[in-house]
């Protein structure tokens, strides 16, 4: 098959974003200049999400064997790449300064991002396997990047080894996975193993669940759902603030679509024991994950643990994929993704704009009395946490409401107990922060908070915060694109 | 229209209230005040207006969400009217009990104040089952503010126990919403939250069960009643002043609507089989918390536990579901707003100014402070169910119509105003009379009602008095609406049987 250039432009976000890498470590390698890489990065991130966005309404091609270009994978590359220019832009004062070479993290973060697109767009495992290594790749090198600064490196050397050993493992499980699948479908792409003759003789459906479970496991790791989730605290207190919002939002999100792409392509969801599987998953990260967060005092690992609460919280839609009508699951799990996404980078966010690489205010102590310090910062801190924690006139509570929708109509009362017992305790820990930032303010202790000295950062916490409260209030522009894209999945 | 600005006044009053506070600091108790004053006046709009076809005085309906078939749904019949009175009157009441005590950040103050008002107006007007439930969830975030902030020595606790009670039961609410609005989507092919199209989906057998618990759960958390009670005592006796007025008087009234509204029409038939065990539950609450009552030395826990008592009558009264025993929950609904939040302000105003709420080290006030003893003693004889009072009109009816429904449930039930006497009496003899003893607290601010609080008092007594001698203009406005929701119920009940 030939490549003409018309086929070529369905993949501009992709090639932009290859694009800024190589144009800004041409950059670097002529002259170190902190600011023109950054500006460099953030132009060619906005450029891909825009070109992303143009594209969208029209497009829906499926590019080499690998990629898949529909409205989907353009929607969530926006979302990928918007994520990543404010995770950019959130990292510009953190890494000031920073006593070392700073450029070439960003070369790190626009790669990671090239690994994101590809993975939205993939139907084929191929192009999984290589979107997903290329991310992880990148993540171990930015989780590790201050390790040369003693005073910002006590854990992050130990994050990311823990990291690479345990997804490396993972990534092995899910090519095991992958090969069996194989051996089923001989195929690579995305297809269904159900009432396909197998093309080795004497596989049975035994065998069909063996492999998909593998897969599953595999992803799962990456998605850290219990129990698979034992790295996710470590690396998330060990790495640099936009590092954790970088793992926890583009990281979660694109594996997500794959896994979605994957269940609903290879029509796993027809075997009930891998229904069960996912629901003991399921039940057991939104129960670990809630009640692990409970005993946790540092900001870092509360949102760890509640990101594994918020992936099992997803995977109770994606259950219900299998019993409902329609795309209505497809589009709980997609809103959620989105809003989990927005309140997840705010959350961070926030965190990441009083510490710098020197010094890093994790722990929630250091955020009380925010209320009267800096009323801003602490709005938006509130707005984040109780959109986490599903509460209307936040995006949170229309993603919650889709999931509950997408349960009632399939029926699982209990993930749907298990979602409200997970809700309830989630609350605790959610409130627990708020309220500590309701208290007198300490003087002694604590940051500085002067918008002035990085404006930037607080524009992109206002954009993140008019998002989570603006469709909070009025879902329908959201929920309109997400009906149609959604149908792409089916 | 005139629903949004009801409710959109509040919402930008508050946000001025809490600006202003920057220019003045005395400037944010103004605007409140401005703001919900302005509030009664667009009210009483309300009031003159002749209801349209099928009862509503004032509705819009405008989409919200289409996908779903979510629309902004706020409609406002007699009863609903009646409630937004009493939000309006008691959100002045309310201001004025924290103007001289709310010093300490008052404009983040009011403006939760304004927002949880608006909150209640929005539960109290939306007839889209989505958007009662996102009201339902608004008005808790202010009023966790209220109670956190503001709070006395256990407030974290108070106020966490208030919001987790109250969201996980709302999400088991939701539950049953989006399991009505499935059904609805079967049976005539389009997703709908309208409570008119919900009204005409036809539930079976245990399922129907289960919704309307889901239901039953979140109001009888909000009203509350035994066995979902235990955060009430709590949030009272943390909350600031206001912030009991609003919550007993206002608060708790949301999860009575809820039921007339929402609990029974829906699901008339499991409500019918249901009832029994409803009432066994009113009567187990007015007897039990009148009992715990009286066994409370902290003044506000004492008063909070007779409130879960006195809102036994209005679940007594819903669940008999006739004409009388439904006015008689609406009346207990008014007057217990009325005589619950004076009895807060001034177990408030007495903590203002001796610094404690413990019983056991007051006594003989009544030489020292003449005035409050009486508003006091009025106050508790209108709790008690004195005749001529709002509180009597109330719990009268609603054993009236209980009693033709169920005889013994109602003869136990009709105890608790003997128990009431006992524990209203007791709590005046306790602080009022005996020896004067000033040993366990400093007396220096020991002073009797300033005028401006005679003028609150004043203004609620004859409120009582009004809802006593001539509960006829009451009556009048919500009984429509009751007979309307009889018979649509009884419609289907009917009609169910003969299929």
């Amino acid at each position: 098959m030939d490549i003409t250039l018309a086929d070529l432009i369905p993949l501009l976000p992709l090639l932009i974003t290859t694009g800024t890498v190589v144009v800004s470590m041409t950059v670097i390698g002529i002259k170190r200049d902190y600011g023109l890489t950054v500006a460099i990065t953030i132009a060619g991130l906005l450029l891909a999400a825009l070109s992303a966005a143009y594209l969208m309404p029209s497009t829906n091609l499926q590019v080499t064997p690998l990629m898949v270009v529909d409205q989907y994978s353009l929607f969530f590359t926006v979302v990928t790449c918007a994520t990543a220019m404010f995770i950019a832009i959130l990292s510009y004062p953190y890494l000031a300064n920073l006593d070392d070479h700073k450029e070439e993290y960003y070369l790190l973060l626009t790669i990671a991002t090239i690994g994101a697109i590809v993975m939205v767009s993939s139907n084929h495992f191929v192009s999984t396997i290589l979107g997903l290594e290329t991310l992880s790749m990148s993540l171990y090198g930015m989780v590790a990047y201050p390790v040369h600064v003693e005073k910002s490196a006590r854990f992050s050397l130990e994050a990311s080894v823990k990291y690479l050993v345990l997804s490396a493992a993972a990534s092995g499980i899910l090519l095991f996975g992958i090969a069996l699948v194989y051996a089923k479908t001989g195929t690579l792409e995305f297809a269904s193993v159900v009432n396909v003759p197998s093309i080795t003789e004497g596989l049975g459906d035994g065998f069909t669940i063996a492999a998909l479970i593998l897969v599953f496991v595999g992803i799962a790791f990456k998605l850290s759902l219990a129990p698979f989730h034992m790295w996710t605290p470590d690396v998330y207190e060990g790495s640099p603030l936009p590092v954790t919002t970088y793992l926890a939002t583009v990281g979660k999100a694109a594996m997500f679509v794959v896994l979605l792409r994957f269940i609903e392509a290879s029509e796993a969801l027809a075997f009930d024991s891998f229904i069960l599987v996912i629901s003991l998953v399921a039940v057991a990260s939104i129960l670990a994950g809630n009640l692990l967060a409970l005993l946790q005092s540092n900001l870092k690992r509360i949102l760890a643990y509640s990101s594994i609460a918020h992936m099992g919280y997803l995977l109770i839609a994606l259950v219900a994929s299998y019993f409902v009508q329609g795309s209505i699951s497809v589009e709980a799990v997609t809103i959620y993704l989105v809003a989990y996404v927005i309140m997840s980078a705010g959350a961070f966010g926030v965190a990441s704009v009083v510490s710098s690489s020197e010094q890093e205010f994790n722990s929630i102590e250091d955020y009380q009395g925010l209320f009267w310090r800096s009323p801003w910062l602490a709005a938006v801190f509130t707005g984040m946490l109780l959109s986490l924690a599903g509460i209307p006139l936040t995006i949170g509570f229309i993603g919650k409401f889709y999931i509950f929708f997408a349960g009632v109509e399939a029926a699982l009362w209990v993930l749907l107990a298990v979602l409200i017992i997970g809700s309830g305790i989630g609350l605790y820990y959610y409130l627990r922060i708020v309220y500590c930032m309701l208290l007198a303010a300490d003087i002694e202790q604590g940051f500085e908070v002067s918008i002035g000295r990085n404006i930037s950062s607080h524009a992109v916490l206002a954009f993140l915060f008019v998002l989570l409260v603006g469709l909070g209030i009025y879902p329908t522009p959201l929920v309109t694109i997400i009906e149609t894209i959604s149908a792409y999945i089916l | 229209m005139i629903l949004v600005w009801l409710i959109s006044i509040l919402f930008i009053g508050g946000i001025i209230a809490w600006l202003s506070e920057r220019v003045n600091p005395y400037y944010p108790r103004l605007i409140a005040l401005i703001t919900v004053l302005l509030e009664c006046v667009v009210m009483l709009n309300l009031l003159g207006a002749e209801p349209a076809t099928g009862g509503w005085i004032a509705s819009i309906d405008a989409a919200w969400i289409p996908r779903f078939g979510i629309s902004f749904y706020l409609a406002a019949d007699g009863l609903s009217v009646l409630l937004l009175l009493l939000t309006a009157f008691l959100g002045v009441i309310a201001i004025g009990s924290a103007w001289d005590e709310i010093k300490d950040r008052a404009g983040f103050f009011y403006f939760n104040l304004l927002w949880t008002l608006a909150g209640v107006l929005g539960v109290f007007t939306a007839l889209d089952l989505f958007l009662f439930f996102f009201f339902w969830e608004v008005m808790l975030i202010p009023m966790y503010f209220i109670i956190a902030i503001w709070g006395h020595e256990n407030k974290n606790y108070a106020a966490m126990k208030f919001f987790i009670f109250t969201q996980v039961t709302g999400m088991l609410m939701l539950v049953s919403i989006l399991v009505l609005a499935y059904f609805h989507s079967i049976q005539s092919g389009f997703v709908s939250f309208n409570y008119h199209d919900l009204l005409t989906v036809e539930t079976y057998g245990p399922l129907e069960m289960w919704i309307m618990l889901g239901f039953f759960i979140a109001f009888t958390t909000k009203l509350p009643s035994v066995p979902f009670h235990s955060w009430l005592p709590d949030a009272h006796s943390q909350a600031p002043t206001a912030g009991s007025v609003i919550l007993a008087g206002i608060l708790l009234k949301t999860g009575a609507y809820g039921l007339i509204r929402f609990a029974v029409p829906l699901f008339p038939e499991a409500s019918m089989s249901f009832a029994p065990f409803a009432m066994t539950l009113a009567a187990i609450s007015i007897l039990y918390c009148a009992k715990v009552a009286f066994a409370q030395v902290d003044i506000k826990r004492l008063i909070a536990y007779t409130s879960v008592s006195h809102m036994g009558f209005v679940t007594l009264g819903v669940y008999a579901w006739n004409e009388q025993a439904l006015q008689g929950a609406v009346m207990t609904m008014l007057a217990h707003g009325l005589s619950a939040a004076a009895l807060f302000m001034l177990a408030g105003g007495l903590q203002h100014r001796i610094h404690t709420r413990n019983m056991s080290d007051m006594g003989g006030f009544w030489g020292k402070v003449p005035r409050m003893a009486v508003v006091v003693l009025f106050f508790s004889i209108a709790a008690l169910g004195m005749p001529g009072l709002g509180n009597f009109i109330g719990e009268f009816l609603a054993l009236l119509g209980a009693f033709q429904v169920n005889i013994p449930l109602t003869v136990i039930s009709a105890l608790g105003l003997i128990f009431a006497s006992v524990y209203s009496l007791w709590v005046i003899q306790k602080i009022f009379h005996g020896e004067y003893v000033n040993s366990e607290f400093d007396d220096n601010h020991l002073t009797d009602l300033t005028h401006r609080e005679m003028v609150y008092y004043t203004a609620m007594m004859i409120g009582l008095i009004w809802m006593g001698m001539y509960p006829q203009s009451f009556l009048t406005l919500s009984q429509p609406v009751l007979i309307d929701l009889i018979s649509s119920a009884e419609g289907i009940v009917t009609s169910v049987v003969r299929n």
